[in-house]
C-alpha cells in the first residue's frame, strides 16, 4: 500500500527500531533453534553447542515402545479429530455465513466458546462428565473433546473463505436445476476448498499439540504424546524430549507451510 | 374504485388470499430449519462438552462437603491464606507477563508494520511459527536454557561473569520468562493487524505540517494503535489467569497459580466443590474482562484467532 510512498524517514533513522525488533524476533525463535540443535547432541548433559553429534536421542525415541504408543495415539486422535471437526465446522460456517438465523450472535458465541473458556476448566469439566459416562481414557472421548477445541478454528477459517465467495453462484446453479448438495459440492466447494484444507490442518495441530484437556482425560493405553511428555518433564529433563520436540517443530513447520501455500493459491 | 385496486382484487381472486406470501414464509422457515440442522451437530458437541460440565460444576460448587447448600466453597477464598496467596501470585504473574509482552511486542509490531510487505511477511514467520509450536516444546526449551546447569548459567560461568549458577528456572522468574515467550504472539498479531490499518496518509499529513518523526508517532500513530494494543493486552492477561502448563513445569512447586490450584484441589484432594468454585470465579473474571473490553471498544477480542 505505502511501500513506494513511505514516510520521509530513512532506514538509518530507524536502525534502533530494527535492532530492537530483531532482538525480540530472536527471543521468539531462539528456543526452538536451540532445541533442534541440542537434539543431535551425543551427551546426556545439556551442553550448547554440543561437543559431539549423534542420533542417539532419536533412536531412544523411536526405539521406545512407550513413546511410540503415545505417538500413535496422538496421530490417531488428531486424524479422527480432523475427520469430525472439518465437516462439522464447514457445515456450521456455511449456515452462519447465510446470516439469516435469528440467533446468529448467540450461535457464534457458542461455537467460539472453547477459545474463551479457560482450558483448565474445560479439562476438569470434561473429566468430570466423562467419569459419569465412562469416556475417560478412551479414543472416542479424546476425539470429542479435541473436536470441540478445533471447531472454532475450522469455523473461522472456512468463514473467512466464504466471505470472499459470492453465494449467488450457488443460487445460479440451483436455478439451473442443480440440487442443494450438488450445487454446494460442484460450485461452492471447489472455490472454498483451500480454506477448508487450512481449517483441517489447524484442527490437526490443535489436537496433536493439545496438553491440558488430554492430561485429565487420557491415560493408560490412550496416553497421548503430550501427556507423556508432560509427565516426563515433571520428573527430570530427559534429552529424548529434545528429539521429540524437534519432530513436533518440524511437523508445525510442514503444516504451516502447506497452509501457507494453499492460502496463497487461494 | 381505482383501476389498481380492481386489478389487485382480481389477482387475489385468482390465486387465493396471499398464497404467495404464505409460500414464501414456509420456504423461509424451511430454510432456517435446514441451516439449524447444519449447525446442530456442532452446537450439540459444544453444549455437551462445555456448557453441561460447567453448569454441573457450578451446581456442585454451591454445596459443602457434607452436601448441604452453602457458600462455603466461595467463602474459603477470603478466609484461607493459601487461596489468597494463589490469587495474588496469579495476578502478579499476569501483570508482569502482560507488561513484558507490551514492552517486547509493541516495538516488534511497530517494526513489522513499517517494513516493506515482503520483509514483514518473512519476519512474521518468526512470530507465527512459535505460535503454532506446542506449549510443551517451548516450556521444555526454556527449562533447558534456564535451569541450574542450563545454557545461560554455563555460559555466564564460562565467561566468568558469575561463579555460582543463578536460579532462573523452577521459580517465579522462570514462569514469567516462559509465559512471556508463549504469550507474546497473542499480543503481536492483533496489534500488527490493527497497525496495518492505520492510514499512512495521516502520518504523512502530520509530517507535512511540521511534526518531527517522534511527534508524529506520539500524537498520531500511537493513539491510533491503542485499540489493537488493548485487544492484545486483554487476550494476554486473560490467558495468563488460566495458564497451566508453564507454571506447573517451571514453577518448581513454589509458584502456585490459579489453574494449578484447580488441578490440585480436584485431582489431589478430590475436593470437587472447591475446585469447581475456583473454576466458576475464573470464568466469571475472564468473561467480565472480555465483556468490559468489548463494551469499551466495541470489538471482539476473539478476532485474533482468525489471524492465526
Amino acid at each position: 500500500m505505502s511501500e513506494d510512498v513511505g514516510l520521509p524517514i530513512s532506514h538509518r533513522q530507524r536502525l534502533w527500531l530494527y535492532c530492537l525488533g530483531g532482538l525480540v524476533l530472536l527471543f521468539l525463535i531462539a528456543p526452538s533453534i536451540i532445541i533442534v540443535i541440542m537434539s543431535f547432541s551425543d551427551s546426556t548433559l545439556l551442553q550448547f553447542p554440543p561437543q559431539q553429534w549423534s542420533l542417539r536421542w532419536y533412536q531412544t525415541y523411536f526405539g521406545s515402545l512407550e513413546w511410540r504408543d503415545a505417538t500413535i495415539v496422538s496421530v490417531k486422535v488428531a486424524v479422527m479429530t480432523v475427520l469430525v471437526a472439518t465437516p462439522l465446522g464447514t457445515a456450521a460456517a456455511y449456515a452462519i455465513n447465510r446470516g439469516t438465523l435469528r440467533f446468529n450472535g448467540t450461535i457464534n458465541a457458542l461455537l467460539t466458546a472453547s477459545l474463551i473458556v479457560p482450558v483448565i476448566l474445560i479439562g476438569i469439566g470434561t473429566f468430570f462428565l466423562y467419569a459419569r459416562i465412562g469416556l475417560n481414557n478412551t479414543l472416542t472421548g479424546l476425539v470429542i473433546a479435541h473436536t470441540v477445541q478445533a471447531l472454532p478454528l475450522v469455523v473461522l477459517t472456512v468463514l473467512s473463505g466464504l466471505r470472499s465467495y459470492d453465494m449467488n453462484q450457488e443460487r445460479v446453479a440451483r436455478s439451473l436445476g442443480a440440487g442443494r448438495v450438488a450445487a454446494f459440492w460442484q460450485v461452492t466447494m471447489p472455490q472454498i476448498r483451500f480454506s477448508i484444507v487450512s481449517g483441517a490442518l489447524f484442527a490437526f495441530i490443535t489436537s496433536f499439540d493439545e496438553v491440558v484437556v488430554s492430561l485429565f482425560i487420557s491415560g493408560g493405553e490412550t496416553t497421548t504424546l503430550t501427556r507423556r511428555m508432560f509427565n516426563a518433564l515433571r520428573d527430570q529433563i530427559d534429552p529424548t524430549i529434545a528429539a521429540i520436540s524437534t519432530c513436533l517443530i518440524v511437523l508445525s513447520v510442514v503444516l504451516l507451510s502447506v497452509a501457507q501455500i494453499f492460502g496463497r493459491r487461494h | 374504485m381505482s383501476a389498481q385496486t380492481a386489478l389487485m382484487q382480481e389477482k387475489a381472486g385468482r390465486s387465493g388470499p396471499d398464497l404467495n406470501t404464505q409460500a414464501l414464509h414456509m420456504d423461509a422457515r424451511r430454510e432456517s430449519l435446514r441451516l439449524l440442522a447444519l449447525l446442530s451437530p456442532s452446537l450439540l458437541l459444544v453444549f455437551a462438552i462445555i456448557i453441561v460440565p460447567i453448569g454441573w460444576l457450578f451446581w456442585l460448587s454451591l454445596f459443602d462437603e457434607a452436601g448441604a447448600f452453602s457458600p462455603a466453597n466461595y467463602a474459603r477464598f477470603f478466609e484461607q491464606a493459601s487461596y489468597i496467596k494463589t490469587f495474588i501470585t496469579t495476578f502478579k504473574v499476569a501483570f508482569i507477563v502482560t507488561g513484558a509482552c507490551v514492552l517486547l511486542g509493541y516495538p516488534l509490531a511497530y517494526m513489522l508494520s513499517q517494513l516493506p510487505r515482503r520483509a514483514a511477511s518473512i519476519c512474521l514467520i518468526f512470530v507465527i511459527l512459535p505460535f503454532w509450536t506446542s506449549v510443551l516444546v517451548r516450556t521444555y526449551a526454556w527449562l533447558v536454557i534456564l535451569q541450574r546447569k542450563g545454557l545461560i548459567n554455563s555460559w555466564l560461568i564460562d565467561l566468568g561473569v558469575i561463579s555460582q549458577p543463578l536460579s532462573l528456572a523452577n521459580n517465579f522468574s522462570g514462569v514469567v520468562i516462559g509465559m512471556t515467550h508463549i504469550l507474546l504472539p497473542f499480543l503481536v498479531l492483533p496489534l500488527y493487524a490493527s497497525m496495518k490499518t492505520i492510514d499512512t496518509d495521516c502520518l504523512r499529513a502530520g509530517m507535512n505540517l511540521g511534526a518531527d518523526p517522534a511527534a508524529t508517532f506520539r500524537q498520531i500513530f500511537f493513539p491510533l494503535s491503542l485499540p489493537g494494543l488493548a485487544s492484545g493486552v486483554v487476550i494476554v492477561f486473560v490467558l495468563c489467569l488460566g495458564f497451566f502448563v508453564t507454571p506447573a513445569l517451571m514453577g518448581g512447586g513454589k509458584v502456585i497459580m490459579w489453574a494449578m490450584r484447580m488441578e490440585q484441589t480436584t485431582s489431589l484432594y478430590s475436593n470437587w466443590g472447591a475446585g469447581a468454585a475456583l473454576g466458576v470465579v475464573l470464568l466469571v473474571v475472564t468473561l467480565a474482562l472480555l465483556g468490559l473490553f468489548q463494551w469499551l471498544l466495541g470489538a471482539r477480542a476473539t478476532g485474533v484467532w482468525s489471524s492465526r
